[in-house]
């Protein structure tokens, strides 16, 4: 049979998708191994059981210095820079998202202005943002905004314009206006592929919100990252990395459910399609 | 009362013509079947009735007025394709027009108006025979069952006028049949007056009071976008036999060829 017509059980796929894990843990744990017998003050590559320390170290105790535990309040300080931003986005993606696919008008005002600030690398402005907001909250919520709006609105009007033409006309024959149009027929239908986007969008507000804080933070899991950096302390690095992937596969899985339970139209007619 | 008068309408894309001297009237109650071949501007010339492209020359008028450049309640439509809202439920997609009628900001009504628009919903889904799925969304529809929503969404603006651009094309041959039962039911019944696009020649022919046919009669071979298609028969249909039918079909087989050459 050609390989292209042959395809794994379910359990076999299981397996299959848990081997390069099970391989890359395997190999660190050799490597990490052998650098310990030959030195066993080693940092580069610690063990499991030094690893385990750190984190029941910053995660389960006290710190000495502000009475926090540490993995927690930089996990809390992190999400809630991360949701501000993100939600200022999306409400953004929307809203222009929305005026440029339906009225002409505005997109041919708007267009333009957008495209070219979606082309602008939001870390060149970095430095800008400190100077105009500060080294506080707002310039990091600003800087993820900016990294992560103009494709979300881009991407949003681009929707509208894709959907068909015959929804807007049959709008206008129910007596619908403009105003209507949006409300009844755009909005509802750009909420899953607003959600959709928020998920691609995932990863770029990630890498701005850990660049923010690795510049100039006093809290959160960037900054703690690039704090214990001058220590070589991988043993804290490697855990938050791991914590910090798990963090945002659950936030990925948690907005494909709940797209699913609030838009069953949207995926069954995705489903109808392919 | 003539409902609909068309004088003297030609469009043109540029330098293409593709329709020209498009001259009748059509009275209240009438049901047209428009045929002819692709590109031969049936669908151009239902566009202008509806609202969303204007007559490069000539008027068209309903009721005597000139008609509005953009689509209105007194034209209801439906497409081959994506006439229903995906995101709304089959009931919910027949009542949307008597919301946004009832609730100007924001186009959903409540309480005592919501039940009376459901009910006035419901029986128009009875009429197409939709009652069973009146919370199923688009999508799991069949192609006939959304095409029976589609005209049960628009006849609940009570439209003057009601456009079917081959609203059947995409349906089996048995669905087809009943489809036809269907649209004939609704027309005897609202009285409304109907404009259908068909490229079936025997649906023209058994639907319907009115046969127009659209064909390109003057052609020239060097620019072949020099002329446009006109109605070339225009025919009422209790006096349309057999052979006329015949006849009609092999003109439009052959302009079809032409055109086809000609690109």
């Amino acid at each position: 049979m050609r390989l292209i017509n042959l395809s794994p059980s379910k359990p076999l796929a299981a397996v299959l998708g848990l081997l390069p894990f099970i391989v890359l843990l395997l190999l660190y744990l050799n490597a990490s191994e052998a650098r310990l017998a030959e030195n066993p003050n080693d940092k580069l590559l610690p063990g499991l059981t030094a690893m385990v320390d750190s984190v029941q170290r910053l995660g389960f105790t006290e710190d000495v210095r502000s009475g926090e535990y540490l993995l927690w309040s930089d996990t809390q300080a992190s999400l809630k820079r991360l949701a501000t931003g993100l939600a200022v986005s999306a409400s953004l993606a929307l809203m222009v998202g929305i005026l440029l696919g339906t009225l002409p008008y505005f997109r041919a005002l708007a267009g333009p202005i957008v495209a070219a600030i979606s082309m602008v690398p939001p870390m060149a402005i970095l430095p800008i943002l400190f100077i105009v907001f500060g080294l506080g909250e707002l310039s990091k919520v600003v800087l993820i905004v900016i990294g992560t709006a103009p494709v979300m609105i881009r991407d949003m009007a681009q929707r509208v314009l894709d959907m068909p033409r015959e929804q807007f006309i049959k709008l206008q024959t129910l007596g619908g206006n403009s105003w209507h149009l949006m409300l009844r027929v755009v909005l509802p239908q750009l909420l899953p592929r607003l959600l959709a986007a928020l998920r691609l969008s995932l990863g770029a507000a990630w890498l701005f919100l850990i660049a923010a804080e690795a510049i100039a933070s006093t809290d959160g899991l960037g900054y703690r990252i690039f704090l214990v950096r001058r220590y070589l302390a991988m043993d804290v690095i490697l855990p938050y990395v791991v914590w910090i992937t798990l963090l945002a596969w659950l936030m990925d899985i948690g907005l494909r459910v709940l797209s699913r339970k609030m838009f069953p139209w949207f995926h069954g007619q995705q489903e109808g399609e392919a | 009362m003539k409902l609909i008068e068309v004088k003297q309408v030609s469009k043109k894309y540029g330098d293409n013509v593709v329709l020209e001297r498009l001259d009748f009237s059509v009275e209240a109650g009438e049901f047209c079947t428009m045929v002819g071949t692709s590109g031969c501007g049936k669908t151009t010339f239902l566009r202008m009735l509806l609202g969303e492209e204007t007559p490069s020359g000539g008027q068209i008028l309903l009721d005597g007025k000139p008609l509005p450049d953009e689509p209105g309640e007194d034209r209801g439509v439906v497409f081959q394709r994506y006439s229903v809202f995906p995101h709304l439920t089959v009931i919910d997609n027949v009542m949307l027009g008597a919301e946004l009628k009832s609730s100007r900001w924001i186009g959903k009504s409540f309480g005592a108006r919501r039940q009376e628009i459901r009910r006035e919903a419901k029986e128009l889904l009875d009429a197409v025979g939709l009652d069973h799925a009146l919370s199923r969304y688009p999508a799991e529809l069949s192609g006939g069952m959304q095409q029976r929503l589609a005209i049960a969404q628009a006849l609940i603006m009570k439209p003057r006028v009601l456009l079917l651009d081959e609203p059947f094309g995409a349906l089996d041959p048995g669905i087809r049949t009943d489809m036809h039962h269907l649209v004939l039911k609704l027309w005897r019944e609202t009285g409304v007056t109907v404009f259908m696009i068909t490229h079936d020649l025997k649906e023209g022919f058994s639907l319907g009071t009115r046969l127009m046919v659209f064909d390109k009669i003057r052609r020239d071979a060097q620019a072949p976008n020099a002329y446009g298609a006109t109605i070339t028969y225009d025919l009422p249909l209790k006096h349309a036999d057999q052979s006329t039918q015949d006849s009609i079909a092999s003109e439009v087989a052959q302009t079809s060829r032409l055109l086809a050459g000609a690109k």
